[in-house]
């Protein structure tokens, strides 16, 4: 029996993978070969998907990009004993971009079958929440915050700290939410996770609860992952199955029960306080801070609301301790991030690395520049609401503090890269269009600004009194930055100002023609 | 299978069976976004007469409960097309030509973003990212989603006869 590795990951899907597991399958009865399919999550080399590994004796052979037409070659080369063949890429660990790498919250995806518990604990899972089982939750809380972990949604905040706010609010009643609501163009580790390592985000949810004295979970998932709550949804069953969910967690005396929300296409419900609005069954309209969601968030009461990505950290800090977690990375930035590499490039997917990597680096060494071979021009990071960066500025160190002084973010790690075909004057009315249609309206700065801001930047790209609306335009931002109840307002500023500073000339010009 | 055979089942809209789905859901904490993502499930939309349905039997304002399907962008009030088809409009596809693609989807469909084509066979919607961001352009149709999508791709996806799942 061969075990043959097709992922079922819904980006490789999107590209066939499930045309290329069928005719693996139909071609193996044919053959009379003894063949196990096995479904796995995502490598993360979005470039060779599918991409089909054979289980050898000297390890996981790897196969890439394959289609249903290759499939027949690629037995009569005898790929199943990992001959060699054109779509050959050697030993999966051994592929240069996949060996740099640190993968520590991605060590499972792609190598496990993910909805195996079995799979699961051979990998080292559960050895975090067994540990936490013999810790005090303020144990739990002091470790979090030693690893210096910050969230990884994109605001930077301590999670220990934030755990410890909860753990010392007072009530019988408090719940922890994962924000699985991943908005942002560019982003997609929190779907891989969640579709390739469903348990890490269970074991990390229960953790949570332990540490701030929570016994019930909600993971917000958006709806246009179905494919991240069809596989979320069968894990959870299967860990209450286990019993790693439900009144006894591995038969302790804790009690911790975990439900999916799904969201219903709004972006702004990945902030978290309209998550709660949300799940409460309301508009998602943010709420003012404070009272802190810490202090009194789902139903009044107190909340650990933490990013996919997050979660899954605490649990690799657990296993290995705080100072194996902290020794990665620079300065305030400790870790791993998982950056994605997306847009126009060579090879994009994951790549979790120690923060401190320079962004010339991530789009030179693992992007292999842009799909297209044109030079880049400009990549944005952190999502819709990140700057726009030009090469000369990347000599940036992907950290959180290093971005910020750059007038940038380094927000959910994606980095959208494009090449010298764009136009950036859309692209600075595409923030602000973006921030029109996805405000939940309740800051006039938003709501209102965001509206304006497209109106001026049409002007500005009319030749309209130009100076004059370019003065308008910053002015806005200061507004809109300075007076927004949100992120979302707050930072739309940084893509628009990002464009002045870096790419004026494109607003100063006809449509479509630059340098 | 083609993609219209994947088309999920909808039934009519029945108000005996509306109240069963609220009552399904009534031992929930904040029911109201599980019973409006079950309606539309059920009838492939939510049913202007579902609004006071709901309201009544979750003992809130009809106004709240309106106030909600409409606030959402996933929640419609017409039946949807044979195929749903959704184009991403966010920045990791506009870099790939994401731009062209939604031009290229109006036109051939015929209808603007947020409409049915008039046979009834396509409901093109736009979306922002759908975590496809390597490789773009993307597009999903009733929910499957499908990457590098060119213009050509996008029509035998969508255009009747011609929907063949495979990528063969």
């Amino acid at each position: 029996m061969t075990t043959v590795f097709v992922p079922r990951d819904s980006a490789a899907r999107s590209v066939g993978a499930d045309e290329v597991a069928a005719a693996i399958e139909t071609l193996a009865t044919q053959r009379g070969a003894s063949v196990e399919i096995v479904r796995n999550g995502s490598r993360g080399m979005m470039w060779l998907e599918p991409l089909v590994e054979v289980v050898t004796a000297k390890g996981r052979v790897a196969y890439g990009p394959v289609t249903p037409g290759d499939v027949a070659d690629l037995f009569a080369a005898g790929f199943l004993d990992g001959n060699p063949h054109g779509l050959s890429q050697g030993l999966t660990d051994q592929i240069p971009w996949l060996a740099e790498q640190d993968r520590l919250t991605f060590r499972r995806v792609g190598l496990v079958d993910p909805l195996s518990t079995e799979d699961y604990q051979a990998h080292d899972g559960l050895i975090a929440l067994r540990r936490a089982l013999t810790m005090t939750p303020g144990q739990i809380c002091d470790e979090v915050t030693e690893s210096g972990l910050r969230g990884r949604g994109g605001a930077g905040f301590p999670t220990g700290v934030k755990w410890r706010t909860v753990l010392d609010a007072s009530g019988p009643s408090k719940f922890v939410v994962c924000n699985a609501d991943e908005g942002d163009s560019g982003t997609f580790a929190d779907r891989m996770l969640m579709e390739g390592d469903p348990f890490m985000l269970i074991e990390a949810m229960i953790i949570a609860g332990i540490a701030v004295g929570g016994r019930e979970g909600f993971i917000y998932i958006r709806s246009e992952y179905p494919d991240a709550v069809a596989t979320m949804r069968a894990a959870i069953q299967r860990a209450y199955e286990a019993g790693w969910l439900g009144p006894e967690v591995l038969g302790s005396e804790h009690q911790f029960d975990l439900k999916i929300r799904v969201g219903a296409g709004a972006y702004i419900c990945g902030e978290e306080t309209a998550m709660l609005e949300s799940i409460e069954g309301r508009r998602g309209m943010v709420r003012a801070k404070p009272p802190l969601p810490a202090i009194e968030g789902l139903f009044g009461k107190p909340t650990a609301i933490n990013n996919v990505l997050s979660l899954a950290s605490v649990t690799v800090l657990l296993t290995h301790g705080a100072t194996f977690y902290r020794d990665f990375g620079v300065g305030r930035s400790r870790g791993t991030q998982v950056f994605q590499l997306a847009g126009n490039v060579a090879r994009g997917g994951i790549v979790e690395t120690a923060f401190g990597i320079t962004l010339g680096e991530m789009i030179d060494r693992f992007a292999g520049g842009t799909a297209s071979g044109r030079p880049v021009r400009a990549v944005q990071v952190g999502g819709p609401l990140g700057a726009y960066l030009p090469p000369a500025q990347f000599d940036l160190p992907l950290d959180y503090e290093a971005f910020v002084n750059a007038g940038a973010m380094v927000g959910h790690g994606g980095i959208v890269v494009f090449d010298d075909t764009v136009d950036m004057a859309a692209q600075a009315r595409f923030a602000m269009e973006f921030c029109a249609a996805e405000s939940c309206g309740k800051c006039t700065p938003c709501r209102v600004g965001a509206v304006r801001g497209v109106e001026v930047i049409d002007k500005i790209i009319a030749g309209q009194d130009t100076a004059a609306n370019v003065v308008l335009l910053e002015e806005l931002c200061d507004l809109m930055a300075e007076g927004s109840l949100c992120a979302m307002g707050g930072l739309t500023p940084l893509p628009v100002r990002s464009v002045l500073r870096h790419f004026a000339d494109d607003l100063d010009q006809p449509k479509g023609v630059h340098p | 299978m083609t993609l219209r055979e994947s088309a999920p089942r909808h039934i009519p809209w029945s108000e005996p069976t509306a109240l069963q789905i609220v009552h399904a859901h009534l031992g929930e904490q904040g029911p109201l976004l599980p019973v409006l993502h079950a309606l539309q499930e059920t009838f492939g939309y939510v049913d202007p007469l579902a609004i006071a349905l709901v309201a009544n039997v979750l003992n809130l304002s009809r106004a709240d409960v309106y106030g909600v399907f409409s606030f959402y962008s996933d929640f419609r009030s017409t039946p949807p097309g044979e195929l749903r088809v959704q184009v991403c409009r966010g920045e990791a596809c506009q870099s790939v030509g994401g731009r062209a693609l939604a031009e290229h989807a109006t036109s051939s469909l015929g209808v603007d973003f947020g409409a049915t084509t008039t046979d009834g066979s396509v409901t093109l919607d736009e979306v922002f990212c759908l975590g496809n961001c390597a490789l773009g352009p993307s597009v999903a149709v009733n929910g499957q989603l499908r990457g590098r999508v060119g213009a050509d791709e996008f029509d035998r996806l969508v255009h009747p006869g011609t929907s063949n799942i495979g990528f063969a």
